[in-house]
Protein backbone atom coordinates (compact mmCIF):
# COMPACT_ATOMS: atom_id res chain seq x y z
CA UNK A 1 0.00 0.00 0.00
CA UNK A 2 1.17 3.64 -0.64
CA UNK A 3 1.96 5.26 2.83
CA UNK A 4 0.86 8.72 3.71
CA UNK A 5 4.20 10.14 3.04
CA UNK A 6 3.99 10.10 -0.95
CA UNK A 7 0.82 12.19 -0.71
CA UNK A 8 2.32 14.60 1.87
CA UNK A 9 5.68 14.98 -0.06
CA UNK A 10 3.75 15.82 -3.72
CA UNK A 11 1.74 17.87 -1.89
CA UNK A 12 4.45 19.98 -0.76
CA UNK A 13 6.18 19.49 -4.02
CA UNK A 14 3.45 21.20 -5.87
CA UNK A 15 2.37 23.85 -3.50
CA UNK A 16 6.53 25.10 -3.84
CA UNK A 17 5.39 24.94 -7.45
CA UNK A 18 2.68 27.36 -7.06
CA UNK A 19 4.18 29.59 -4.69
CA UNK A 20 7.31 29.92 -7.18
CA UNK A 21 4.66 30.73 -9.71
CA UNK A 22 2.69 33.28 -7.54
CA UNK A 23 6.45 35.35 -6.11
CA UNK A 24 7.75 35.28 -10.22
CA UNK A 25 5.22 35.74 -12.97
CA UNK A 26 4.56 39.26 -14.42
CA UNK A 27 1.08 38.36 -15.33
CA UNK A 28 -1.26 38.88 -13.27
CA UNK A 29 -3.47 35.87 -14.68
CA UNK A 30 -0.71 33.60 -14.33
CA UNK A 31 -0.56 34.82 -10.74
CA UNK A 32 -3.73 32.98 -10.51
CA UNK A 33 -3.31 29.95 -11.70
CA UNK A 34 -0.37 29.45 -9.37
CA UNK A 35 -2.67 30.15 -6.45
CA UNK A 36 -5.33 27.24 -7.90
CA UNK A 37 -2.26 25.16 -7.52
CA UNK A 38 -1.60 26.20 -3.80
CA UNK A 39 -5.29 24.76 -3.23
CA UNK A 40 -4.78 21.54 -4.82
CA UNK A 41 -1.83 21.05 -3.43
CA UNK A 42 -4.26 21.86 0.53
CA UNK A 43 -6.95 19.67 -1.16
CA UNK A 44 -4.45 16.63 -1.96
CA UNK A 45 -3.33 16.98 2.03
CA UNK A 46 -6.97 17.04 3.53
CA UNK A 47 -8.42 14.01 1.62
CA UNK A 48 -5.30 12.62 2.15
CA UNK A 49 -5.47 12.82 6.35
CA UNK A 50 -9.47 12.28 5.83
CA UNK A 51 -8.73 8.86 4.22
CA UNK A 52 -5.43 7.75 6.95
CA UNK A 53 -5.96 9.08 9.80
CA UNK A 54 -9.86 9.43 10.26
CA UNK A 55 -11.92 8.09 7.71
CA UNK A 56 -14.76 7.49 9.64
CA UNK A 57 -15.47 10.81 10.21
CA UNK A 58 -16.59 13.23 7.26
CA UNK A 59 -15.00 15.95 8.06
CA UNK A 60 -12.10 16.06 5.72
CA UNK A 61 -13.79 15.84 2.20
CA UNK A 62 -16.39 18.51 4.06
CA UNK A 63 -13.18 20.74 4.45
CA UNK A 64 -12.04 19.77 0.96
CA UNK A 65 -15.61 20.94 -0.89
CA UNK A 66 -15.39 24.19 1.37
CA UNK A 67 -11.68 24.91 -0.36
CA UNK A 68 -13.75 24.28 -4.14
CA UNK A 69 -16.09 27.44 -2.94
CA UNK A 70 -13.59 29.14 -1.61
CA UNK A 71 -11.38 28.81 -4.55
CA UNK A 72 -14.32 29.34 -7.12
CA UNK A 73 -15.10 32.68 -5.72
CA UNK A 74 -11.78 33.65 -5.38
CA UNK A 75 -11.27 32.95 -8.93
CA UNK A 76 -14.58 34.99 -10.44
CA UNK A 77 -13.90 37.57 -8.28
CA UNK A 78 -9.93 38.12 -9.14
CA UNK A 79 -10.75 37.64 -12.83
CA UNK A 80 -13.46 40.11 -12.60
CA UNK A 81 -10.92 43.00 -11.04
CA UNK A 82 -8.47 42.27 -14.00
CA UNK A 83 -10.82 42.49 -16.89
CA UNK A 84 -11.90 45.82 -14.90
CA UNK A 85 -8.13 46.74 -14.60
CA UNK A 86 -7.48 45.99 -18.59
CA UNK A 87 -10.00 47.98 -19.55
CA UNK A 88 -8.89 50.94 -17.88
CA UNK A 89 -5.08 50.80 -17.97
CA UNK A 90 -5.04 47.72 -20.76
CA UNK A 91 -2.61 45.90 -19.56
CA UNK A 92 -2.40 43.29 -16.37
CA UNK A 93 0.96 42.64 -15.98
CA UNK A 94 1.65 42.47 -11.61
CA UNK A 95 4.31 45.23 -11.81
CA UNK A 96 3.06 47.94 -14.32
CA UNK A 97 -0.49 48.14 -11.67
CA UNK A 98 1.31 50.41 -9.48
CA UNK A 99 -1.42 53.10 -9.13
CA UNK A 100 -1.41 52.95 -5.32
CA UNK A 101 2.38 52.38 -4.77
CA UNK A 102 4.26 55.72 -3.82
CA UNK B 1 6.72 -1.97 -5.63
CA UNK B 2 2.81 -2.87 -6.16
CA UNK B 3 0.66 -1.86 -9.36
CA UNK B 4 -0.96 1.30 -7.14
CA UNK B 5 2.90 2.77 -6.08
CA UNK B 6 3.80 2.52 -9.78
CA UNK B 7 1.05 3.74 -11.07
CA UNK B 8 0.86 6.72 -7.91
CA UNK B 9 4.28 7.20 -9.43
CA UNK B 10 3.56 7.71 -13.38
CA UNK B 11 0.65 10.37 -11.99
CA UNK B 12 2.94 12.20 -9.61
CA UNK B 13 5.42 13.15 -11.96
CA UNK B 14 3.06 13.42 -15.16
CA UNK B 15 1.08 15.99 -12.52
CA UNK B 16 4.46 17.53 -11.12
CA UNK B 17 6.18 17.88 -14.44
CA UNK B 18 2.45 19.82 -15.47
CA UNK B 19 2.60 21.98 -12.77
CA UNK B 20 5.97 22.66 -13.66
CA UNK B 21 5.26 23.41 -16.98
CA UNK B 22 2.21 25.89 -15.75
CA UNK B 23 4.46 28.08 -13.97
CA UNK B 24 6.99 28.39 -16.79
CA UNK B 25 5.08 28.65 -20.10
CA UNK B 26 5.31 32.00 -21.93
CA UNK B 27 1.88 31.24 -23.89
CA UNK B 28 -1.20 31.88 -21.42
CA UNK B 29 -3.18 29.71 -23.23
CA UNK B 30 -0.92 26.73 -23.04
CA UNK B 31 -0.15 27.73 -19.28
CA UNK B 32 -4.02 26.67 -19.06
CA UNK B 33 -4.42 23.60 -20.88
CA UNK B 34 -1.45 22.49 -18.88
CA UNK B 35 -3.02 23.54 -15.72
CA UNK B 36 -6.44 21.49 -16.77
CA UNK B 37 -3.55 18.33 -16.65
CA UNK B 38 -2.58 19.20 -13.02
CA UNK B 39 -6.15 19.75 -12.28
CA UNK B 40 -6.82 15.90 -13.52
CA UNK B 41 -3.84 14.38 -12.01
CA UNK B 42 -5.28 15.72 -8.74
CA UNK B 43 -8.72 14.21 -9.73
CA UNK B 44 -7.08 10.67 -10.06
CA UNK B 45 -5.53 11.31 -6.71
CA UNK B 46 -8.89 11.85 -4.87
CA UNK B 47 -9.99 8.61 -6.84
CA UNK B 48 -7.26 6.70 -5.66
CA UNK B 49 -7.80 8.33 -2.07
CA UNK B 50 -11.43 6.72 -2.26
CA UNK B 51 -12.90 10.42 -2.50
CA UNK B 52 -15.31 9.60 -5.69
CA UNK B 53 -17.45 12.81 -5.27
CA UNK B 54 -14.47 14.60 -4.66
CA UNK B 55 -13.00 13.49 -7.78
CA UNK B 56 -16.06 14.23 -10.25
CA UNK B 57 -16.20 17.76 -8.09
CA UNK B 58 -12.67 18.07 -9.00
CA UNK B 59 -13.67 17.79 -12.98
CA UNK B 60 -16.70 19.51 -12.40
CA UNK B 61 -15.91 22.53 -10.92
CA UNK B 62 -12.11 23.04 -11.31
CA UNK B 63 -12.00 22.03 -15.16
CA UNK B 64 -15.05 22.21 -16.01
CA UNK B 65 -15.91 25.81 -14.80
CA UNK B 66 -12.91 27.39 -13.60
CA UNK B 67 -10.15 26.13 -15.80
CA UNK B 68 -12.77 27.41 -18.95
CA UNK B 69 -13.02 31.07 -16.65
CA UNK B 70 -9.21 31.38 -16.88
CA UNK B 71 -9.33 30.68 -20.62
CA UNK B 72 -12.29 33.12 -21.18
CA UNK B 73 -10.43 35.90 -19.27
CA UNK B 74 -6.90 35.18 -20.88
CA UNK B 75 -8.96 35.78 -24.42
CA UNK B 76 -10.16 38.72 -23.06
CA UNK B 77 -7.33 40.54 -21.67
CA UNK B 78 -4.18 39.54 -24.14
CA UNK B 79 -3.70 41.17 -27.40
CA UNK B 80 -2.07 38.32 -28.41
CA UNK B 81 -1.40 34.89 -26.76
CA UNK B 82 2.07 35.11 -26.25
CA UNK B 83 3.87 37.64 -23.46
CA UNK B 84 6.21 40.27 -25.02
CA UNK B 85 9.66 40.07 -22.92
CA UNK B 86 10.10 37.91 -20.08
CA UNK B 87 7.31 36.49 -18.61
CA UNK B 88 9.20 36.73 -15.44
CA UNK B 89 9.81 39.81 -12.96
CA UNK B 90 12.95 40.67 -11.41
CA UNK B 91 12.75 39.22 -8.52
CA UNK B 92 11.95 35.45 -9.85
CA UNK B 93 15.59 34.14 -8.58
CA UNK B 94 13.93 34.94 -5.01
CA UNK B 95 11.38 33.08 -5.73
CA UNK B 96 13.34 30.12 -6.59
CA UNK B 97 14.90 30.07 -3.54
CA UNK B 98 12.00 30.72 -1.61
CA UNK B 99 10.12 27.74 -2.79
CA UNK B 100 13.49 25.51 -2.78
CA UNK B 101 13.33 26.52 1.03
CA UNK B 102 9.98 25.84 2.10
CA UNK B 103 10.40 22.33 0.42
CA UNK B 104 12.98 21.73 1.81
CA UNK B 105 11.71 22.29 5.39
CA UNK B 106 8.37 20.61 4.65
CA UNK B 107 10.65 18.08 3.31
CA UNK B 108 12.86 17.69 6.26
CA UNK B 109 9.89 17.97 8.70
CA UNK B 110 8.03 14.75 6.82
CA UNK B 111 10.81 12.92 7.12
CA UNK B 112 11.10 13.26 10.60
CA UNK B 113 7.09 13.24 11.74
CA UNK B 114 6.45 9.45 13.31
CA UNK B 115 3.40 9.05 11.50
CA UNK B 116 4.78 9.67 8.25
CA UNK B 117 4.68 5.63 7.12
CA UNK B 118 0.82 5.23 8.54
CA UNK B 119 -1.12 2.72 5.98
CA UNK B 120 -4.48 3.42 5.96
CA UNK B 121 -7.48 1.76 7.81
CA UNK B 122 -9.85 -0.17 6.04
CA UNK B 123 -12.84 2.00 4.43
CA UNK B 124 -16.36 0.78 5.10
CA UNK B 125 -17.72 0.91 1.23
CA UNK B 126 -21.00 2.63 2.15
CA UNK B 127 -19.39 5.57 3.53
CA UNK B 128 -19.92 7.48 0.49
CA UNK B 129 -21.76 10.51 -1.16
CA UNK B 130 -24.87 9.62 1.43
CA UNK B 131 -23.06 10.68 4.36
CA UNK B 132 -21.47 13.96 2.86
CA UNK B 133 -25.04 14.94 1.76
CA UNK B 134 -26.08 14.31 5.36
CA UNK B 135 -23.11 15.82 7.01
CA UNK B 136 -23.58 19.18 4.85
CA UNK B 137 -27.61 19.96 5.59
CA UNK B 138 -26.98 18.09 9.78
CA UNK B 139 -27.54 21.03 12.00
CA UNK B 140 -25.13 19.09 14.19
CA UNK B 141 -22.46 18.74 11.59
CA UNK B 142 -21.49 21.04 8.75
CA UNK B 143 -24.96 23.09 8.07
CA UNK B 144 -23.10 26.27 9.29
CA UNK B 145 -20.54 26.10 7.05
CA UNK B 146 -22.23 24.56 4.13
CA UNK B 147 -24.50 28.34 4.52
CA UNK B 148 -21.53 30.78 4.93
CA UNK B 149 -20.03 29.00 1.33
CA UNK B 150 -23.20 29.59 -0.32
CA UNK B 151 -23.14 33.29 0.75
CA UNK B 152 -19.53 33.50 -0.21
CA UNK B 153 -20.88 31.65 -3.57
CA UNK B 154 -23.58 34.53 -3.94
CA UNK B 155 -21.16 37.56 -2.71
CA UNK B 156 -18.96 36.64 -5.07
CA UNK B 157 -21.13 36.26 -8.33
CA UNK B 158 -22.48 39.94 -7.50
CA UNK B 159 -19.37 41.67 -6.52
CA UNK B 160 -17.65 39.48 -10.21
CA UNK B 161 -20.72 41.11 -11.96
CA UNK B 162 -20.27 44.93 -9.99
CA UNK B 163 -16.12 45.37 -10.71
CA UNK B 164 -16.32 43.88 -13.90
CA UNK B 165 -19.61 45.95 -15.31
CA UNK B 166 -18.56 48.81 -17.80
CA UNK B 167 -20.09 52.03 -16.89
CA UNK B 168 -18.88 54.10 -19.85
CA UNK B 169 -21.23 51.79 -21.97
CA UNK B 170 -24.55 52.24 -19.88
Amino acid sequence: MISLSWYLIFAAALFCIGLFGVLSRKNAIAILMGIELMLNAVNVNLVAFWRYVNPGQITGQVFAIIVFAVAASEVAVGLALFISIYRRRGTIAADEIDLMKW
Amino acid sequence: MSVEMIIFLIIAVATLGSALMVVTTKNLVHMALWLIVVLLGIAIFFAMLSAGFLAVAQVVIYIGAIAILLIFAIMLTQRTTQEAGSSFNSNWRWGILVSLILFAGLFIILVNWSGISTTPPNLDSRASVADIGVALVEPNAFLLPFEFASVLLLAALIGAIYVAWDRRKV
